[in-house]
């Protein structure tokens, strides 16, 4: 099948781009919903792929970076289409789609590992642990596109310019539930990702915790989030501060996911999964 | 088939006329059915809108129906001619075709952009086609207009733009909030500006308003013109608690509200936004309250300058929306050009029709019997012979279309069949 499916992907992710980009710009209600069938039939190639990918090796691979982007990728797609038909904020697509379609590139782009993948990572549970991570890492990424779109927003409304923007986003309290639906979703998959990955750890390697670089970014995103879940519910932290919170915790997150793979090393890292030939 | 528009609107005519000018619409019925009845009105349309009176006609006799308009006006009660001579325009073919877009895209309007204009043409229209005063020429146009306008309103940003000071408020407050649906508002004091502004917030869906005033009793009388409740001044720290829009409009020389009150309300109401209008000079409220997370003051200023950059905006809006009227005008005027060629086409028919039944008469007189087969042969042959000759000419009728000059190939093909005997002495003399 080679890589016709990601091809087809591809091609659907950045047609998406270009119609959800049209729709920011020109605010035609047919562009934004061609976007959204355009990135529905990626995500079906995109599922396809995966799935034919984990049938044929036998587990979910996401062994190498490339790998793995091309999971996030499809959680951030199924994610953000779930939102959208639940919870139409539209121009998040503006946004969601070319990251989407960057990413599918990634996977392209980067060396496909070769090698014997470990067998610790071929493990049902250890897929159970990265679908959650990843799928909390989606919802978090919408949080974060959501804030951007905030602190945009309210800078136009706090020194009353109103510019190229103020007409074409939603509406605070819109941008701000967005936040907050994203939080609750996507910290209860992300604690779960934690506690699955771990519980793995203690069965596989005899221990919950060994101060990787990536568990202590992922534990100290998770600290924030925390707080901002439970600021938001204690004492009504919203807007603003909360946006600015989403936007930290989910630089966290990137580093937990790119960084500490690229420049720490550490037994969560991709090249440590490939044991070399 | 020329179009005819008559009428008078806000620019050429006083309130006073052009109120009692609406008053006919009382009895629009009666209206048609009188000028239904004259020859040179064939299809006709009356709409009236809030600041303008119009009727607009397909006429064979422009001059006759222009006058019949015209003293339609005059014969209603109360009205004097002088004043209405003054008052009318006269709109013909391509003029009449535009200025009806316009009308209907908003271009014409005391306040460009406003959306409710399209509805009330609507309405007339509908109002015509029960008491069947259209037919298919205004039908056709009153459907592009309608399409016009849609399509102005689609492809500009003509009615984005909120152009009124409380209009604006209620604009920012949609932004903030997303809906108003629900939220509560408070009045403090009740200038003019503040009422227009709750109007439009009842208009939106605003759910409680409150009234704050210095003398209670006027509050309550306030509140219980707008259906809402009335509290004392020195309530209104209290009622933040509650309150999502603050329209401040008092004559208070010293800040009715500061920075720290609003702070420390803020947390008791678990920072949900707070949005305050303060439309009072001197301002009734501390400009500092504005750097507080999730609280927004504008004050009549902020306000003005938005309502003013939104002017401009409209204007450039509207530069673009004429373009696309013009447009129009000229896709629908060639179709109306198109019109002009049928009862060519039909005469030429008629008189290929005649020539055949006179020549076959002639014929079947000179053969003597024949049997009924033989004849209807004769008939079809005739017939064939005829339709195949005014095959081409018809063709080149409807699409020949000399494109400065229309109807020079219409006069052409009338001349060479001779379709009007009795005006060709005229044209060879204008010759």
């Amino acid at each position: 099948m080679g890589n016709a499916l990601i091809y087809l992907t591809l091609i659907a992710y950045f047609g998406a781009t270009g119609l959800w980009v049209g729709f920011f710009l020109a605010q035609r209600e047919n562009l934004c919903r061609g976007g959204a069938w355009l990135l529905g039939t990626g995500l079906f190639f995109h599922t396809v792929e995966l799935i034919y990918r984990t049938w044929a090796a036998g587990y979910l691979p996401v062994a190498t970076f490339g790998q793995a982007l091309l999971v996030s990728a499809w959680a951030l797609v199924a994610a953000f289409l779930i939102l959208y038909w639940l919870f139409p904020i539209k121009v998040l697509g503006a946004l969601t789609a070319p990251l989407a379609a960057l990413m599918v590139s990634g996977t392209l782009i980067l060396p496909q590992g070769q090698g014997a993948v470990s067998p610790l990572l071929q493990s049902l549970w250890l897929t159970f642990h990265i679908i959650l991570a990843l799928l909390g890492n989606a919802a978090l990424t919408l949080a974060f596109l959501g804030g951007i779109f905030y602190l945009v927003q309210e800078r136009q409304l706090k020194a009353k310019k109103f510019g190229f923007f103020y007409r074409r986003l939603p509406s605070l309290e819109q941008l701000d539930a967005l936040n907050y639906w994203c939080l609750t979703i996507g910290f209860p998959l992300l604690t779960g990702g934690i506690i699955s990955g771990s519980l793995y750890a203690q069965h596989v390697m005899g221990s919950f915790w060994r101060w990787d670089p990536k568990e202590i970014l992922t534990v100290f995103a998770w600290l924030i989030y925390a707080v901002l879940l439970h600021e938001r519910l204690a004492v009504g932290w919203r807007g603003r501060r909360a946006a600015l919170l989403a936007i930290c915790g989910f630089v966290v997150l990137v580093f937990a996911f790119v960084g500490a793979n690229l420049w720490f090393s550490g037994y969560h890292s991709f090249a440590s999964f490939l044991k070399q030939p | 088939m020329n179009l005819v528009l008559l009428g008078l609107n806000h620019k050429t005519a006083p309130v006073a006329l052009r109120e009692k000018l609406v008053g006919l619409v009382t009895d629009v019925a009666g209206a048609y059915e009188d000028l239904k009845a004259r020859p040179e009105l064939l299809e006709l349309v009356l709409y009236s809108t809030c600041n303008r009176v119009e009727t607009l006609c397909a006429t064979a006799e422009p001059e006759g129906a222009i006058s019949r308009l015209r003293a339609f006006f005059s014969n209603l009660p109360d009205i004097s001619s002088a004043e209405l001579e003054k008052s009318l325009y006269v709109h013909r073919d391509r003029d009449a075709v535009r200025h009806l877009f316009r009308v209907a895209a908003s271009l014409d309007s005391l306040v460009v952009g406003e959306p409710q204009i399209l509805g009330q043409i609507k309405e007339a229209y509908r109002q015509a086609a029960d008491n069947r005063a259209t037919g298919p020429i205004l039908n056709r146009l009153l459907h592009k207009t309608f399409s016009v306008a849609k399509r102005v309103r689609r492809e500009t940003g003509i009615g984005d733009y909120a152009v009124s000071i409380s209009y604006a408020a209620v604009t920012l407050g949609r932004k903030i909030f997303g809906s108003l649906a629900g939220k509560t508002a408070v009045l403090v004091g009740a200038g003019e500006m503040a009422e227009l502004a709750i109007e439009h917030l009842r208009g939106d869906g605003v759910g409680r308003i409150i009234i704050a005033n210095r003398t209670l009793e006027r509050g309550l009388q306030l509140a219980q013109r707008f259906g809402g409740e009335g509290v004392s001044l020195e309530e209104l720290a209290d009622q933040l608690l509650h309150a999502d829009i603050i329209i401040s409009s008092t004559g208070s020389p010293q800040y009715l509200l500061t920075r720290e009150q609003v702070k420390g309300v803020m947390r008791r109401r678990k920072h949900k936004p707070l949005f305050f209008i303060d439309i009072a000079v001197p301002r009734d409220l501390d400009p500092a309250i504005n750097d507080l997370d999730n609280v927004y003051l504008y004050n009549i200023d902020d306000l003005k300058e938005v309502v003013e950059t939104n002017w401009q905006r409209r204007h450039q809006e509207a530069a673009k929306a004429e373009r696309l009227v013009a447009e129009e005008t000229l896709k629908f005027l060639d179709w109306l050009e198109t019109l002009a060629v049928f009862p060519t086409i039909i005469s030429l028919k008629e008189k290929a029709d005649r020539i055949c039944e006179v020549e076959l008469d002639k014929t079947l007189r000179q053969l003597g019997p024949l049997t009924e087969e033989q004849r209807q042969a004769l008939e079809v042959l005739t017939h064939s012979i005829a339709q195949k000759l005014l095959h081409d000419p018809i063709i080149f009728l409807k699409g020949n279309q000399h494109p400065q000059r229309p109807t020079r190939d219409l006069d052409l093909v009338r001349r060479l069949f001779n379709l009007d005997p009795d005006r060709e002495a005229a044209f060879t003399e204008e010759e």
